[in-house]
């Protein structure tokens, strides 16, 4: 009998194994049920999609998952249909986006700025100059060290833009390093190495306290950092939400929420982080 | 120095408020690699075990790759988890990227291979004689390997400490797989990341003492098991 039993403990065990493996994925919600939103690192660090996913959730029963990467990720994920709806921030390359087919109905959101951020101290002396492309042209002549996030993400987008304004190339140069790593994270790599670099105001904002670079160059028509919501397109991707895609980005346009993020900020950082723009003209 | 002072001080906060965002988190933690930990020790001891006591051709071979296995990238095995769980993926109809239970599978995927690995050299270290005298007493095949498995209970217990570390402490796959959902798939790991990334130190500094708390107690449940006297 002590044969039977070990016999029976032994396939127990074994089966428990591939009893967890087996019995987790029953447990997945209906394909409808879930939205994949694909988006940037600075709409969730700002903490904007933390206040505004819950409301979507609440009024229309969806379950959205947020995936934070960069722009340029976000894209690659909807260019293979693993992404429902996008919410990015690099206007050329969404426009080849839409071009290609692989998005629909790329609608205006809000904007906030770029700015250029560096040492108090400001060695190629940008402050003052007269559009963001004078100032990157100073920081190359001088040759003053430029963090990059180098990660083909919206903001590292305009950063080449306005490398190409200044007609400068900075691939190479010694004065131009590369993090490949997120907003706030080059943020403290530049602190720490008393470099220029570009960043959106809203991350800028929310660790100025801690950082120690000052805003040197601002308000430029060049630093507009414009948001778009695009829906993968359905018809190249069947398996897309294409309802739940719609919804989201309805709802991202909607009065009530453009409302909600015409206030955000305002009582932590006594400025809004983000401007609405939902409806206004390119 | 302050700031670790003050990340310090934040973790016993945050734990002693029992803030429900943190508390959630750290439950999910256990959760997840618990049940890695789990599959990867039946998958593990089994094929260790039984690579360690049999003969056959390619032995040598099957062993290196086990030891390789160990050496896994993380952030490899991830990225080769989500090619497999995304929609246009193979295994895409089950719907589980973006789960607990992908980081569940991605986080076995790179235990598994610690706790074979470390069970094939415990049962190849006890004595040769031991089998034989074992099956000379009368016990079945079945039977042996039990007490084999019994009697190389320490190092078993190791491996199995090793499977657990390095998945509790884990990032890389949890991050892709998991993608880091608020109170869905974030994980004590993932939210250290991202705290550090928005420039929180001290939060992420609370969130990595949390996670080195759980890490202990669990291995202090775990090395009591192991150490017990055994009885005479």
């Amino acid at each position: 009998m002590k044969q039977n039993r070990l016999w029976a403990f032994f396939w127990v065990l074994l089966l428990l194994g591939g009893a967890l493996l087996v019995t987790a994925p029953a447990s997945a919600a209906p394909v409808q049920k879930n939205i994949i939103l694909a988006t940037t690192t600075s709409t969730q660090d700002s903490g904007l999609l933390d206040v505004l996913i819950p409301i979507f959730e609440k009024k229309t029963g969806y379950f959205v998952k947020t995936i934070a990467v960069g722009s340029g990720q976000a894209m690659a994920m909807g260019a293979k249909g693993e992404a429902d709806v996008l919410l990015v921030h690099s206007p050329d390359a969404e426009k080849k986006f839409i071009a290609d087919g692989f998005g629909i109905n790329r609608r205006l959101v809000m904007h906030n700025d770029f700015i250029i951020v560096g040492p108090p101290s400001d060695p190629s002396g940008i402050k003052g100059a007269k559009s963001a492309a004078e100032a990157f042209k100073k920081i190359a002549v001088s040759g003053a060290l430029f963090m990059s996030r180098g990660d083909n993400s919206g903001t590292h987008a305009q950063e080449k833009k306005l490398w190409k304004a200044a007609g400068i190339d900075p691939e190479g140069q010694k004065w131009y390093q590369q993090t490949g790593l997120g907003m706030g994270q080059t943020l403290n790599v530049a602190a720490e190495k008393k470099t220029y670099t570009l960043a959106d105001r809203g991350t800028y904002l929310a660790m100025q306290k801690n950082l120690g670079l000052d805003i040197l160059c601002e308000g430029d028509i060049s630093l507009l950092n414009i948001y778009h919501v695009i829906e993968v397109n359905p018809a190249k991707w069947p398996k897309v939400n294409a309802a739940g895609a719609k919804a989201f980005a309805d709802f991202m346009v909607s009065r009530e929420v453009q409302e909600i993020i015409a206030k955000f900020g305002v009582d932590k950082y006594g400025s809004p982080l983000f401007f609405p723009d939902a409806g206004k003209p390119e | 120095m302050d700031l670790i002072l003050e990340g310090i001080r934040q973790a016993i906060h945050l734990l002693f408020t029992l803030d429900p965002e943190v508390l959630g988190i750290t439950a999910l933690s256990l959760k997840v690699s618990g049940s890695a930990t789990l599959i990867s020790l039946c998958i593990g001891i089994s094929s260790g075990t039984a690579v360690a006591l049999n003969q056959f051709p390619g032995k040598r071979l099957v062993i290196s790759l086990i030891n390789t296995g160990m050496g896994l990238p993380p952030v490899v095995v991830g990225l080769l988890v989500t090619i497999f769980l995304w929609r246009n993926g193979p295994l895409g109809s089950l719907e589980i990227l973006y789960t607990p239970t992908a980081i569940i599978i991605a986080q076995a995927v790179i235990a598994t291979p610690i706790i074979t690995g470390i069970s094939m050299a415990a049962i190849q270290h006890l004595p040769r004689e031991l089998r034989l005298q074992i099956l000379a007493l009368g016990a079945t095949r079945l039977q042996m390997v039990w007490i084999l498995i019994r009697e190389a209970r320490l190092p078993l217990l190791a491996a199995v400490m090793a499977g657990f570390g390095g998945v509790i402490s884990e990032v890389g796959a949890s991050i892709m797989v998991g993608g880091n959902i608020k109170g869905y798939t974030r994980v004590l790991t993932t939210a250290t990341v991202m705290e550090t990334s928005k420039g929180n130190f001290e939060v992420a500094l609370a969130l990595g003492i949390i996670l080195l708390i759980l890490a202990f107690l669990i291995n202090a449940i775990l090395t009591h098991i192991q150490q017990r006297e055994r009885p005479r």
